[in-house]
């Protein structure tokens, strides 16, 4: 399990690295954790003849608060995150991967790579959270809502780089809960809600983080256009969403 | 958890002593094969089947070699190499033998399985030479499954083995036993299938090679379990001497029994080194170790067992279908699965009527080799899912229905044909039972919501098999015995070669530590020699349990006679007694006098002249040591706490307590890391483990992501206590302590389980136990 031969790039600035993916075109990926890219790569799943090395672009991180802004650098790391005491975003961190891959994983990597059932897909999406992004014509704001178009696919342009995720603060009352056979797996099911607003995302229920509003978890299951998948059918996922939905919030109100 | 020690009583054995391989390894310097780097030397990978069932049209190479870094590419037709093949001394209406070519030639009889191998400078290039390959395909229906294999007009995997079977046994049928169901108060049922599993070592599969002018040999490295095999089958696969053939084996990250069989690749490497006359390497990458290394453990039961109304049982009769995948590996064959379960069934109870038929059918899936425990977890899950039936049938406490069908007095000769040797199979039922209940999990139990269950698997496994005992199985290479030779040096200290093959097992402290006990010497002043076919006469290497129990007793009965010719010459020396020599503190005393071990030698080697006559030069002995009989029987039982989540199906294991039994412990240390170790692996088979395949034989589970071995968050600590029931035969009173851990847990968990879905009505008997299943189970009875 060797990659593919590829040309490697180090970007020094946002701009610099930009300036990369324009030149490079599609046959360019950005790289900064690598913990779903390389592990594509090693699998000749993905075969990218150019890396952009962006971990030396030091304006990526940080934590900030600005006013109502909690501002977080697309290079922070999801264990950053975790030691942050950020309420629901530090908790969900539990979560994500083993803590090796908790050092290395990037917010940003996990927001650009757009699987349905990860944690900060769900938790952009639950706080409507900002994804700001640094293209050639410039930088634009984009809201998660209208962020995730498909099964890994964003409104991303491909010479588009995330630069920083920002969401409310302060953070509302809200917990992300999930459930998989092993510690550390990808989520069958994921719930993640926001208690006042009685706002519910769900991951592994459709090809993009799925909404629902309420407190009613059984009809919130009841609701889903679910079909039977081998190993584990649409009944089963639909269990699994009213037990995940009705923790989150026990979780949630216990915080 | 044993507590390091020194010495137990003043001697060695039995204490867990500080192992010799600890130092290298801990510090990031032991030598594994990926370890090996030589001048020169090439990287190997291999182009393999996409297909599970296809002819070959073509295989076209030729941009392989275009491919930059590429310095070879063959196929079977371009390395013309002998086939492998295992053989049993039986009719063809019970065994059907299949030859494995080395390179796949005109089929492919699984996803994975070789087909071509490319040599380049890098093992980046060896991949890129992969993917330019063109191989021509003509699929073929692929059989995909043990039913599938045996259906009317199925294709067949090989055109010699009709109904795809390959083996047909049955190998005891008690007369009058339909009677005996007929008559018979309560007969229960079990239906049983578990999933095909990997032995996962850490270590995937390698070889380093290279042909040396000097020594005129083909110089092997290769984490294999059986060098000697090895060897031989290389031999005649690229028409060498074996003399011309060395294999050695450097440190092993496990084997499991995945390495205890002859490889192809191990074989395709060497055969390219030969011809390149450079050093070839492969190291198998994860993706082939979890798709197209042999794998084990898929097997399907249909049993039935009769019951007196006081719950003695009074027959069994079993069905054992083993899916073995394409090819029969060597040297054991695709027997090795049916023929175990059917001829140990029985185990610990006492059976008065016994009839099984055990086969195995050959699939479109990668071959089955031997996996620790072989057929014995499956087989003990089995029976164990009988008494856990029987005692609701009957109205009964599990426990104590298997209380009154052990076997308790000794030797016990079976209706299996074989003898048992003393155990403690009673004993470590009460103290399994006790000891959850004095921690307080029977009141937990009944007093908890509905979803705490306890399971229990009592059981036995035979280890030491000797020569007679693997004859019994018909192959036609019949292992069983060791051969050990000891040399002391003229410093006094000793190296002794073992023809078995510590692949994690601590050998190098064990045999060391009976040696030591042998001698009068420290522990550390004793080398174990293995893994080279220079250096040692001939080996069956490690599996089966066989190491301490059979090497064991090979290396204390070489050091008895290098004992004995030290106190002969030291009696020489002194002018005393030898019978009144003892062996003591490094040296031989006689009467009042004492003689250290370097002044023996000093003469021994440097004074021949002074040695009594008839007493040759050199201090060293050769000792071999086999096993007449049934072997020697370990024991356990296994008792598991389970609560189950009925929002997910979730399972967490709360507690699990192992008692077991492996006669006299060497190292006590090691025997409970040998027991967690295949606990662990046990729990796997039970709750995650599988390796699937869809419709058209293609893998499911190629990654981690797939294949869901469970992570030690997953695992829970296990309270393990001892019994010692000795071995009579073995030199040192141990008996085999490898396989129990995985023999025992997936019956445990799965009867946990079960027990915990009791008020639901609902039996699950089928591995690794889907949650789905209960999560609805529990759902209904909400």
């Amino acid at each position: 399990m060797k990659p593919a031969a590829f040309e490697y790039h180090r970007a020094h600035t946002a701009a610099g690295a930009v300036e990369l993916l324009t030149e490079l075109g599609d046959d360019a990926k950005l790289i900064a954790g690598g913990q779903s890219l390389v592990a594509m790569m090693n699998f000749r799943l993905a075969r990218p003849e150019h890396l952009v090395d962006i971990t030396h672009v030091d304006s990526l991180r940080g934590i900030t608060v600005d006013g109502s802004r909690l501002r977080i650098g697309a290079l922070t790391t999801h264990r950053e995150v975790e030691k942050a005491g950020l309420g629901v975003l530090s908790a969900a961190m539990r979560w994500v991967g083993h803590l090796p891959i908790r050092t290395r994983g990037t917010v940003g990597g996990s927001i650009a790579h757009a699987d349905a059932t990860a944690e900060w897909c769900l938790l952009a999406v639950l706080f409507d959270a900002r994804i700001v992004a640094e293209g050639p014509s410039g930088v634009r704001e984009l809201r998660a809502s209208d962020f995730f178009l498909g099964p890994f696919t964003t409104a991303l342009e491909p010479d588009e780089l995330i630069t920083e995720l920002v969401f409310p603060h302060p953070l509302p009352r809200a917990a992300l809960t999930e459930y998989a056979d092993r510690r550390g797996d990808f989520a069958l099911v994921a719930a993640a809600v926001s208690v006042e607003a009685e706002r519910v995302v769900l991951g592994g229920v459709g090809p993009v983080p799925v909404v629902a509003t309420g407190r009613d978890a059984a009809a919130i299951a009841g609701a889903l256009d679910l079909r039977d998948e081998p190993g584990i059918s649409a009944h089963y996922r639909r269990g699994l969403v009213r037990t995940l939905v009705t923790r989150a919030y026990e979780e949630a109100g216990r915080g | 958890m044993a507590e390091p020690s020194l010495r137990r009583d003043g001697a060695w054995v039995g204490a867990s002593v500080p192992r010799r391989e600890d130092p290298r390894l801990l510090a990031g310097r032991g030598r594994f094969v990926d370890d090996i780097a030589l001048p020169g030397m090439l990287h190997a990978q291999f182009v393999r089947s996409t297909e599970a069932h296809a002819e070959v049209l073509g295989v076209d190479l030729s941009e392989v070699r275009a491919v930059p870094g590429v310095v070879a590419a063959y196929s079977a037709a371009d390395l013309d190499l002998r086939d492998i093949t295992a053989l049993l001394d039986r009719p063809a209406t019970e065994f059907v033998p299949t030859a494995m070519p080395v390179l796949a030639r005109d089929k492919v009889r699984y996803v994975g399985e070789p087909v071509a191998i490319v040599v380049a400078k890098d093992a980046y290039a060896a991949e890129d030479g992969v993917e330019a390959a063109i191989v021509e395909y003509a699929p073929l229906e692929p059989v995909v499954s043990d039913l599938g294999a045996l259906a009317e007009g199925a294709p067949l995997v090989h055109a010699e083995a009709p109904r795809n079977t390959l083996v047909d046994v049955s190998l005891f049928a008690t007369e009058g036993i339909d009677a005996v169901f007929a008559a018979a108060d309560t007969v229960v049922e079990v239906r049983s299938k578990t999933g095909r599993q990997n032995a996962l070592p850490l270590e995937t599969r390698g070889v380093v090679a290279e042909w040396d002018d000097r020594d005129e040999q083909l110089r092997v490295q290769t984490c294999t379990q059986v060098p000697h095999q090895v060897r031989t089958v290389l031999a005649q696969c690229v028409g060498l001497d074996e003399k011309q053939v060395r294999v050695t084996v450097p440190d092993m990250g496990g084997g499991f029994g995945q390495k205890c069989v002859v490889g192809r690749e191990e074989i395709a490497a060497a055969a390219a080194a030969l011809r390149l006359r450079r050093p070839v390497k492969w190291i198998e990458d994860r993706r082939d170790a979890l798709t197209a290394a042999f794998l084990a453990r898929e097997q399907r039961y249909a049993v039935r067992a009769a019951f007196s109304a006081s719950g003695e049982i009074l027959a069994l009769d079993a069905d054992v279908l083993c899916d073995m995948g394409a090819y029969s590996c060597y040297p054991f064959t695709a027997g090795i699965e049916p023929l175990m379960a059917s001829a140990e069934m029985p185990g610990v109870y006492r059976i008065p009527a016994y009839r099984v038929r055990g086969r195995a059918v050959t699939t479109n899936k990668a071959p089955t080799a031997p996996y620790r425990g072989v057929s014995r977890p499956q087989y003990v899950m089995v029976m164990e899912r009988v008494m856990e039936k029987a005692a609701r049938a009957l109205g009964m406490d599990a426990v104590e229905l298997r209380r009154r069908n052990v076997i308790t007095v000794f030797p016990y000769t079976g209706v299996n044909a074989i003898t048992y040797d003393p155990g403690s199979y009673l004993e470590s039922l009460d103290l399994c039972e006790q000891t959850l209940r004095d921690e307080g999990w029977f009141s937990r139990r009944t007093a908890e919501d509905k979803v705490l269950g306890i399971g229990f698997a009592c059981f036995s496994e035979r280890t030491g098999y000797g020569s007679d005992a693997f004859a019994q199985r018909r192959m036609q290479v019949v292992p069983g015995f060791d051969i050990s030779e000891i040399r002391m040096d003229l410093d006094g200290t000793v190296s002794v070669t073992t023809g078995t093959l510590s692949h994690g097992q601590s050998h190098e402290t064990t045999m060391a530590q009976i040696v030591a006990d042998r001698l009068g010497v420290p522990y550390d002043r004793v080398k174990i020699v293995q893994g080279d076919t220079d250096r040692i006469t001939y080996g069956w290497g490690s599996f089966a349990s066989r190491s301490i129990t059979i090497g064991g007793s090979a290396v204390a009965a070489a050091s008895v006679k290098l004992g004995d010719q030290l106190r002969e010459i030291a009696a020489h020396l002194l002018g005393g007694d030898p019978e009144a020599a003892v062996l003591a503190e490094g040296g031989v005393r006689v009467g009042d006098s004492w003689l250290s071990y370097p002044e023996i030698a000093d003469v021994a080697y440097l004074k021949a002249h002074l040695l009594p006559k008839g007493v040759g030069p050199g201090l060293q002995a050769t000792a071999s040591f086999d096993v007449a009989g049934d072997g020697t029987f370990s024991n356990a039982t296994h008792g598991v706490v389970v609560e189950l989540d009925p929002g997910t199906g979730g399972v967490e294991i709360l507690r699990y307590v192992c008692v077991e039994d492996c006669g006299v412990a060497i190292h006590p240390q090691v025997v409970e890391g040998q027991a967690r170790g295949g606990i662990a692996q046990g729990i796997a088979g039970a709750l995650f483990e599988e390796v699937r395949y869809d419709d058209a034989g293609q893998p499911l589970a190629p990654s981690f992501m797939e294949y869901k071995v469970p992570t030690a968050a997953e695992i829970p600590d296990v309270r393990i206590e001892h019994l010692e029931t000795p071995c009579a035969f073995t030199e040192s009173g141990a008996k085999g302590a490898g396989e129990g851990g995985t023999i025992g847990a997936p019956a445990a968990v799965l009867n946990a389980v079960n027990d915990a879905l009791r008020h639901t009505g609902i039996e699950l008997d089928d591995t690794p136990i889907p949650r789905e299943a209960i999560f609805r189970a529990l759902e209904v009875s909400r």
